[in-house]
Parts: C-alpha cells; sequence; structure tokens
C-alpha cells in the first residue's frame, strides 16, 4: 500500500484515472509527440528541397501535382508502375505490351516502354502514334494534339486491345480464383469437409447460396449459382487488389463495371419467362390505359436495372480511391505539424471503411443480380397481395 | 451555369442521406423490436440503401 502511495500524486489532477489509462495516456502522448517531430522533420526537408529546385510557390504546384497523381491513379494505364523517382522523374515498374490495330496500317504489336512514358512517339510503317492521358492516338510526325471547341481531343484513335493495367489486375484475380477453388473443389473429392484454405472459402460459398441466391431466385437457383459465385468473388478480390500498394483501380473502371453489368443483363433477359414479358409488355390486373403507359416504362426498367448495377459498383470504388488519395494529398499539401499524424490517421480509418465497402459492393451487386434473376424467372399462378413490388 | 448544378447535387445528396438516416433508424428499431429476423431486415435495409445510393451518385455525375 504504501509503496502506491508514493505513485498517488500521479493522479491528484485526476483521481479517477486509474494506472493502466493513465500509461497508455502517456504512451500515446510520447508516440503523438515521436510521429509530429518525424513528420515536421520530413516536411521541413521536403519544403527545403522545394526551394532548392525550384524558385516558384510550392503550394499551388502540390496541389495540382496531386490532382494529376490521383487523376493518373483513376486512368488505366499501359506501364505497371511500381514506384517513381520524384525527383529524377524516373520511373520503376514494367513496360505491358501494346496491341494496337489501325484501319489504315494494320494490327501492330510493341512494348509500351517505346513511348517512354508519353514523351515519345512511335513509328511505324510511316505512322505516328503517341500516349497522351493514357490513350493512343494517331498523330503528324511533330506529336501536335488537336482539341475541339468543348477541349476534347479531336486525333483519331486506333483499336487498342493492349494488355493494360486493369487487365493484368483481371488476369491476376481469375488466376487466384482459378486456384483457391479448384482446391476447394479437390478437397471435396477427399471427404466431406474441405482442408486447407478451402475451410475459409466454403462459409462465403455458402452465405451466397443460402443468403443470396435461395431467399431471392426461389427454386431455380443452382442454374444461377456459378455466375453468382464467379461475379461475387472477382468483384470481391478486385476490390481488395485495389486496396494493396500496387495501385489496381479495375471495379473503379467504368468499362470494367459495364462489362459485368451487361453480363447480368444478358442472363436476366435469357433467364426471362412468359409472365416475365407479359409484365413488361401487357401489364396484367390494370385497365389497358394503364397498360399503354406502363409499357415504356417497363421497357426502360429492363435497361435502368443493369446502369444502375454499373454506376454503384464504379462510383462506389471510385469514390473509395479519390477520398484515400486526396487525404494523403492533403499531407502533402498542407505541410504542418498536426495535418500530418491527422490526415495519417484518417487515412487508415478510411481504409478500414473501405476493406468493409469492398465486400458490401461485391455483395450488393451480387445480390441485386439475383434479385433481377429472380424477378425474371418467378412462376405467377395468380395476382393475390404477394405481388413483389420491386 | 456551374454552380447551381452543384447546389442541385448537393440538395439530392441531403435529400439521400436523410432516407439512409430514415431507413437506417427504421432498420435498427425493427431490429430491436425481433431480434429472430435480423438477417431478413438487413437484407432488405441494404438493397433499398443501395436503391437510394444510386440516386445519390446519379446526382453526383451530373455535376
Amino acid at each position: 500500500m504504501k509503496t502506491e502511495y508514493r505513485f498517488n500524486f500521479l493522479f491528484t489532477f485526476a483521481p479517477k484515472l486509474s494506472k493502466a489509462i493513465f500509461m497508455q495516456f502517456i504512451t500515446r502522448v510520447c508516440l503523438l509527440a515521436i510521429m509530429i517531430l518525424a513528420n515536421s522533420w520530413l516536411g521541413l526537408a521536403k519544403s527545403e528541397g522545394d526551394k532548392d529546385d525550384q524558385g516558384h510557390g510550392g503550394k499551388v504546384n502540390t496541389e495540382e501535382e496531386v490532382e494529376a497523381y490521383i487523376d493518373h491513379h483513376l486512368d488505366d494505364s499501359h506501364y505497371f508502375n511500381l514506384f517513381s523517382d520524384g525527383e529524377t522523374g524516373e520511373h520503376f515498374g514494367i513496360p505491358l505490351p501494346v496491341i494496337i490495330y489501325d484501319f489504315d496500317n494494320g494490327l501492330h504489336f510493341f512494348s509500351s516502354s517505346k513511348f517512354h512514358h508519353g514523351e515519345d512517339l512511335v513509328e511505324i510503317d510511316g505512322q505516328h502514334y503517341k500516349l497522351y492521358h493514357s490513350k493512343i492516338y494517331k498523330t503528324d510526325a511533330e506529336g501536335t494534339i488537336t482539341y475541339d471547341e468543348e477541349g476534347f481531343v479531336e486525333n483519331e484513335k486506333p483499336l487498342d486491345f493492349s494488355i493494360t493495367k486493369n487487365l493484368i489486375g483481371m488476369i491476376l484475380a481469375s488466376v487466384l480464383l482459378l486456384w483457391m477453388f479448384t482446391s476447394l473443389a479437390k478437397s471435396y473429392k477427399k471427404g466431406q469437409i474441405p482442408t486447407g484454405f478451402g475451410r475459409a472459402l466454403e462459409p462465403l460459398v455458402i452465405y451466397v447460396r443460402d443468403d443470396i441466391a435461395k431467399p431471392n431466385i426461389g427454386p431455380k437457383y443452382k442454374k444461377y449459382m456459378s455466375f453468382l459465385l464467379t461475379v461475387f468473388f472477382f468483384i470481391w478480390i478486385l476490390n481488395l487488389l485495389g486496396m494493396t500498394p500496387l495501385g489496381f483501380n479495375v471495379t473503379g473502371n467504368i468499362a470494367v463495371t459495364f462489362a459485368l453489368a451487361l453480363v447480368t443483363f444478358i442472363i436476366v433477359q435469357f433467364s426471362g419467362n412468359k409472365d416475365y414479358w407479359k409484365h413488361i409488355f401487357w401489364m396484367p390486373g390494370v385497365p389497358i390505359p394503364m397498360k399503354i403507359v406502363l409499357m415504356p416504362i417497363e421497357i426502360l426498367g429492363m435497361f435502368t436495372k443493369p446502369f444502375a448495377l454499373m454506376i454503384r459498383l464504379f462510383a462506389n470504388m471510385t469514390a473509395g480511391h479519390v477520398v484515400i488519395m486526396s487525404l494523403l494529398g492533403l499531407i502533402v499539401i498542407m505541410q504542418n505539424w498536426i495535418a500530418g499524424p491527422a490526415f495519417f490517421g484518417f487515412t487508415i480509418m478510411i481504409s478500414v471503411i473501405e476493406l468493409l465497402v469492398a465486400f458490401l459492393q461485391a455483395y450488393i451487386f451480387t445480390l441485386l443480380s439475383a434479385l433481377y434473376i429472380g424477378m425474371a424467372v418467378e412462376e405467377h399462378d395468380d395476382h393475390g397481395d404477394d405481388v413483389p413490388v420491386v | 451555369m456551374e454552380i447551381p448544378v452543384m447546389v442541385g447535387a448537393g440538395l439530392v445528396i441531403i435529400g439521400a442521406g436523410i432516407g439512409l438516416g430514415k431507413i437506417g433508424g427504421a432498420a435498427m428499431e425493427a431490429i430491436a423490436r425481433q431480434p429472430e429476423a435480423t438477417g431478413k431486415i438487413q437484407t432488405a435495409m441494404i438493397i433499398i440503401a443501395a436503391l437510394l445510393e444510386g440516386v445519390a451518385f446519379a446526382a453526383l455525375f451530373a455535376v
């Protein structure tokens, strides 16, 4: 008792604080102080470097740089950039193969390192190609890019079948899926219980079956399980790949989500039964003028559903990437003692939320696909009170 | 003409926020009343939230 008494002076200003909480508080203050000191030192070093390099005001310049960096990250790329040296402007990464088809010039295959990150033109059989904002354009020998009145590029574009960074991401996800699920399938041959990594996957597969497919599609769910499982795990893995430092932004690309939504659209239209089409073109149970009014609305509804699927996934993932990168960019823009650790903390918080969103968006895409399929295959015997409203 | 579009988008997002709040609140109340129906309530909640989110994103893209 006496030895403890000696330390009691520490708690006189806050008698209810227990010793443990107090120690925790001290550790946190120390950690914060170290972080602030380290950050201010780094910030100082950075601003000194800026002053040495160029004379112009650092702030506006960095804001523009951050914006350009985010824009570049959101775009698909012909070069797999791992990291760049800001001072020398060197990029470290893997150049990816470029495959272009030009109606005048034919099919061509070369490495994207020939573009030197957009600085050089590539000349093939007298035609010049330029990489401009992650897209390939046909130019003259000087590489001039012309714009129309609204600021869009007027130059002709060859058909681009290149193996881009997004495609690499999708191939990686497919290989991962194949590897994970063949091992799961193989382990069922040995016995009822999966072994190894399959034990982590089995509950997810059952979750998709019991909570997504069965309640929304009904008795015919088995036919659609392969699609739902594929789309769920494909989107989830791609979303998670976006959280790695490799810098993928595959599901945040509208072309990718368009293709995914298109598959759902096709499946829904092809599995639609007689009742589904009847409800679109000649809604039963309503007066004839109403049938005529409802027909265009229902036809529009056929297209808005997959359209919403496309926009939802794209916007959610893009928004997540933009928020994380903007918060990180604010550290560089503000360069002071408090903003650094604070925005670092925010970034971690948002990243954790993004992990949840990565799962949630895969779940919602699968769930809504199942719902739309369910609406298309549902059998109607009579029109009682249990007509689905959605 | 830039500013009115942004104000409209802001209004839509405020509306979506109110809507999401109502959905979330109602779902919480429903779960508190009938904890055994949690799964069904959550699914319904997420579907409606996802549909509402689509409206909010449509507004964002109008900017």
